[in-house]
């Protein structure tokens, strides 16, 4: 039988505030162990949570970007259990009145736009970190992280496949990225996911059982979590097993989801409104304005990448995933580069650079301005595609110089000149009289060998246009 | 002249005059303490050396002729209002050494405006109680027979009040711990209206009934102290940002006209004959005032002690959860963190507090949350709807503050019931989150005080401190001492 899954995603996204979500403490990563904490956020007799309004413009600056209804009234609520790195023994919450509901997001996969519900985006505070490494029969607990804000987007069970999830991901990525509402760094834990799985009969319109599987930490893991997972439940159910209702842990150093045996799912969380927190109130009119200050969104921007620049679908959505992405093209393209070529330029040679080296588009000393003098070298002829992305490329990394200036000085000058280029034909003629024999009978694919030939002699300067047409004529 | 016997507007003008000093006036305070607190027991923690401090930086702004409203006024606090780097306990185990490193929004007002904190007072654990017997270290005695309870969970603040241990006091009401303790005890008990003392600072009980107010040797005083602690306040999202007018200034204007509600539902058959005929007889003379009696009626009233009892513990069982051992606070040992919890919240939770915890926990189960949380939100809704609808007609109501006058040390410490209804007159306001007040209003043939309790519109203490002054300058109740 054939099977599909049906993934939901509950994705944890820390807001960018400066402060906390409760308190005035910093939210700064990497700071001395509660180093930032207060009163509040240690949960002390007798102190209260004051909302950061910034968490509130923050939420709702997602909510209009992924296409959501902004609540005019929601509230917070808690949420009960004892955990150490819970100062207060509830985390502060949204439950029945969440700011953002009945939201979309929309996905390239296969170059097919698929549209991604959301159910909501709530804010909440997050907890602390308990450290059990170098403490003895002790364990430490870290407040700094507790009430740092986050956003919880919870999506609708419209995902069928790990590839579509990690899609999902990015594009909430890219759009809180470029909201500037969060960082989007899921090693650092500033985006997390927590995946509902179930599986059933292509066909049928029921939902399979689900699992929920916790600690899905990096892009790389969303999909082979998900991959695993699916497999598993396909195997129990062939098996002539049933999958039960769980939270299963993703353990990626051996690859697979484990149960959490249950210890979690007794979980009641006794939630109930936050009396210490008065409802939230937005009028239309604020709305309206966060509305107006968005920036144009990765969405927008794609379908203006394909009809202003005639891109593909599938070039445009990778050039707007990131802003920075996004405007380095509009700079190339602005400076008089080729749109096509400039988007091909980036997708290839540019971003297998910044792959190698993990770093981000605006880090590199290859310019819009680089690459489009270069480009305008290539046209003229003066060098060739293949010097460009090679030799030229590599040196504007390291130095900065502008393509022509390298091109000078390292004598990379194309070699046009056709008395030049047929002195060098001439010689490789004689030296291979038998290869000339056999292009002549007939064995066209000799003619790679004798273009190759020639480059070697030129050391790569002659213009290959002008190498094939001679080398051609020579022997026609 | 006993110095201890002033109230804050009388020690005010001796200091002001230079005839006598802040810490003569501390020093008759303490020796006070020291004489009769061996047997009223009302503190918990004596703050001696920051005491004498602030009287001494007291003295100087006397001295420079520039004194703060209270300034150099000896006051007790209820202990589960943080002071820094003095001990705030609850009068709970779990909290028996700790130590705030922050300030009470309200002890910061007072402090700003010169008052001398002489130390913390007893109260019931968490303040669940109605007798100060669920203390986690000792029972408060009532100044007016040792063998009876002061009330609660404000006990120590209405006992030290009564027995001159201070000038004026803070407690804290969340269904009835300032007022039934000060009817208890003879003195005068204010819970403002929910929002206008900020909560900052206080050890939460139950989030959306908690408030602090004065409880004080007469009406004048109170509006002194609510003078100072009013006003909205950045870190509780909670308190009100509505104007705080100057209360003591409708002090001494006529009542002529007002119209007073008597509720039905308050005097009900089989209520205390001699507590019945006190309140009567205060409504006849407030009737000889000016003010016109209409009998009103508030029909939820049976559902409110059940209706707070779900509410208040629900939000308590959370309030309480902090306290787990892992950050301050008393830890118990355990083999793993699960025997740790459960080890520290049973050795420092007394039994109330934990009865209540649990009832809390499980009115808000998945499953109960409709029957009982939410249910109980949608009568305390009906109920705060019967107070607006008889505001409509009248201007206040009036009522007893308690349906016994102050019973015996361990009477009803078996029956936790009977014991929950001692705020039956006082838990309606606190959902309704109106303010109220009681004041001494007659005698028991035992010589044991009896409480009036006048209830306000939101916002509206003028009203009610206006008619419990005009009502207390008219009658002696306030001025009669115990005999200790």
């Amino acid at each position: 039988m054939k099977y599909e899954a049906v993934i939901g995603l509950e994705v944890h996204a820390q807001m960018l505030t400066d402060s906390k979500i409760f308190c005035g403490c910093s939210t700064k990563f990497g700071s001395e162990p509660n180093t930032q904490t207060c009163p509040v956020c240690i949960g002390m007799p007798g102190v209260l949570p004051v909302l950061n309004k910034k968490a509130i413009e923050f939420a709702t600056k997602t909510g209009l970007a992924t296409n959501c209804k902004i609540s005019s009234y929601s509230r917070f609520a808690r949420k009960n259990y004892f955990y150490p790195d819970l100062p207060k023994g509830y985390q502060i919450s949204q439950y029945e009145l969440p700011i953002c509901e009945h939201g979309y997001v929309e996905i390239v996969v296969d170059a097919e736009i698929r549209r991604i519900g959301i159910t909501r985006i709530h804010m909440e505070e997050d907890a602390g970190k308990n450290i059990h490494e170098g403490a003895g029969n002790y364990s430490f607990v870290d407040l700094n992280r507790a009430g740092v804000p986050l956003m919880e987007i919870v999506s609708e069970p419209d995902i069928r496949t790990p590839k579509e999830a990690t899609e999902y991901m990015k594009k909430l990525r890219a759009i809180m990225r470029c909201l500037g509402v969060c960082d989007g760094n899921m090693e650092q834990g500033s985006l997390r996911c927590d995946a509902n799985i179930s599986i059933r009969p292509v066909g049928q319109k029921e939902y399979g059982t689900r699992a929920e599987v916790k600690n899905i930490n990096s892009f790389k893991f969303v999909e082979k979590a998900l991959e695993y997972e699916i497999k598993r439940q396909i195997k129990v159910i062939e098996e002539g097993g049933k999958v039960i209702q769980e939270t299963r842990l993703w353990d990626s150093d051996k690859g697979i989801t484990e149960s959490m045996r249950g210890k979690e799912e007794a979980h009641d969380y006794h939630y109930f409104p936050e009396p210490d927190l008065v409802p939230i109130t937005i009028e239309q009119k604020w709305i309206d304005e966060i509305k107006a200050s968005l920036p144009e969104l990765p969405d927008a921007k794609r379908k203006r990448f394909v009809s202003e620049y005639g891109l593909p679908e599938y070039d445009a959505d990778l050039l707007t995933e990131e802003k920075s992405t996004a405007e380095y093209f509009e700079e190339a393209v602005k400076l008089g580069g080729n749109p096509k070529i400039v988007a091909n330029w980036i997708i290839t040679n540019i971003f297998k650079h910044l792959k190698e080296e993990d770093k981000e588009i605006t880090e590199i000393l290859f310019t819009p301005k680089h690459l489009v003098n270069v480009l305008s070298l290539v046209l003229a002829g003066s060098t060739s595609t293949t010097m460009a992305k090679t030799t030229i490329l590599d040196e504007v990394l390291k130095s900065g110089k502008m393509p022509e200036v390298i091109v000078k000085e390292k004598g990379l000058v194309q070699i046009s000149d056709s008395s030049e280029i047929e002195k060098a034909v001439d010689e490789v003629i004689a030296k291979n009289p038998k290869e000339v024999e056999r292009f002549k009978a007939g064995d066209e694919k000799l003619l790679g060998f004798f273009v190759g030939q020639i480059m070697k002699l030129t050391k790569g300067k002659a213009n290959p246009q002008i190498v094939n047409e001679i080398v051609k004529k020579k022997l026609s | 002249m006993e110095l201890y016997r002033l109230n804050i507007f009388e020690a005010r003008e001796l200091l002001d005059k230079r005839k006598i000093t802040a810490r003569e006036l501390l020093n008759a305070i303490y020796q006070r303490i020291e004489s009769v607190d061996g047997k009223v027991k009302a503190f918990l923690t004596l703050s001696k050396e920051q005491a004498n401090e602030m009287a001494d930086a007291a003295q100087k702004q006397i001295n420079e002729g520039r004194p703060l409203t209270i300034q150099g006024i000896p006051v007790a606090i209820k202990d589960n209002m943080c002071t820094k780097g003095i001990r705030t306990t609850c009068s709970s185990k779990i909290l028996e050494n700790f130590i705030p490193p922050y300030e009470s929004a309200v002890t910061s007002r007072l402090s700003e405006n010169g008052y001398v904190l002489i130390g913390k007072t007893n109260l019931d654990e968490f303040a669940m109680g109605s007798s100060t017997e669920n203390s986690g270290f000792f029972t408060t005695r009532n100044p007016w027979d040792i063998e009876r309870i002061p009330g609660g969970s404000s006990g120590g603040s209405a006992a030290a009040v009564a027995a001159d241990e201070c000038i004026a006091a803070l407690g804290s009401d969340t269904g009835g711990s300032i007022r039934q303790p000060a009817a208890l005890c003879g003195v005068v008990g204010l819970k403002p209206t929910y929002g206008r003392v900020s909560r900052y600072g206080l050890v939460a009980f139950a989030s959306s009934l908690d408030q602090i107010g004065p409880i004080t040797k007469n009406v004048k005083d109170s509006a002194i102290l609510l003078n100072i602690i009013s006003g909205k306040d950045p870190f509780d999202s909670t308190s009100a940002p509505v104007a705080v007018p100057d209360f003591t200034k409708v002090l001494g204007n006529e009542i002529k006209g007002l119209k007073i509600g008597i509720p039905r539902e308050y005097f009900i058959k089989g209520m205390d004959r001699e507590i019945e005929e006190s309140v009567k007889t205060a409504i006849k003379k407030l009737e000889s005032l000016g003010a016109i009696p209409v009998e009103i009626s508030l029909p939820h009233t049976e559902y409110a002690v059940a209706t707070y009892y779900v509410l208040a513990t629900s939000e308590a069982s959370s309030n309480l959860a902090r306290y787990d051992g892992v950050k301050y606070g008393f830890r118990a040992e355990g083999k793993d963190l699960m025997e740790m919890y459960m080890n520290t919240r049973a050795q420092g939770f007394g039994a109330e507090v934990k009865r209540r915890i649990m009832l809390g926990t499980y009115a808000l189960s998945s499953g109960y949350y409709d029957a009982y949380y939410k249910k109980a939100q949608q009568a305390r809704t009906l109920i705060k709807a019967d107070f607006e609808k008889a505001f409509n007609s009248v201007d206040m109501i009036v009522t007893p503050t308690s349906p016994t006058a102050a019973f015996k040390s361990g009477e009803k410490t078996d029956d936790p019931l009977q014991m929950y209804l001692s705020d039956i007159f006082t838990i309606s306001v606190n959902l309704a989150g109106i303010p109220a007040i009681s004041i001494p209003c007659g005698f028991t043939s035992n010589n044991l005080p009896i409480g009036l309790q006048i209830i306000g519109k939101h916002f509206d203490e003028e009203s009610i401190l206006k008619a419990a002054y005009a009502y207390e300058q008219s009658t002696d109740w306030h001025k009669r001492k115990p005999n200790l």
